[in-house]
């Protein structure tokens, strides 16, 4: 099996299995451990997002 | 007064037997250290998290670090030794690439690192939910 996914998509899985990860081991209450893994998500993928901007514009 | 001294007989002690066991079971099998103290759906989770971002390094063609020459392929390393069995099955297998041939396989050498070193946390927090440390 051999994949190849994009660059996006690779920061979004990327994204998705660390905030499970430090969702459910960085918090005590499940409410708390579902708003965390979302806020790690959310920050994962948008500062993937301004640092390719940043990068963009720079190499210009 | 007995029904008291009945209810803490039956509560589990946090520091009763050894401690270490769920980090050392979590460590070997990604979310098994949380199985073993009954925590199932965290234990799933962390196992299909640790488990899939592993599988998907190996299927974006990731190298599993077998040596270290430098400072940064031995920090490679320690993170690829984070995943206990998996590591030890996948190189048994020979499954892995031996050298990063083209870009995806970098990000699946960093998916491959990174899984290792997230077994670590999800083992540690094994350890504090069966010390007590945490709820």
């Amino acid at each position: 099996m051999s994949l190849h996914p994009s660059h996006f998509t690779a920061v979004l899985l990327f994204a998705l299995f660390a905030s499970v990860v430090f969702g459910i081991t960085q918090r005590e209450t499940p409410h708390r451990m579902f708003r965390y893994g979302l806020y790690c998500f959310a920050m994962f993928v948008g500062s993937a997002i301004v640092l390719s901007w940043l990068m963009y514009f720079i190499a210009r | 007064m007995a029904t008291e001294q009945i209810k803490s007989a039956a509560q589990p002690k946090p520091q009763q037997g050894f401690v270490y066991l769920p980090l050392i079971v979590g460590w070997l099998v990604p979310g098994a250290g949380h199985f073993l103290l009954r925590k199932w759906g965290r234990g799933a989770l962390l196992a299909a998290s640790i488990l899939g971002m592993f599988v998907l390094g190996l299927a974006m063609q990731g190298k599993l670090y077998s040596s270290a020459h430098e400072i940064l392929e031995f920090l490679a390393l320690a993170g690829d030794l984070g995943s206990g069995l998996l590591y030890i099955v996948s190189r048994a297998l020979g499954l892995g690439a031996d050298s990063v041939q083209v870009t995806t396989a970098d990000w699946g050498t960093r998916f491959i690192v990174v899984a290792g070193l997230l077994n670590v946390i999800a083992a540690v927090d094994a350890h504090n939910l069966r010390t007590g440390r945490k709820a």
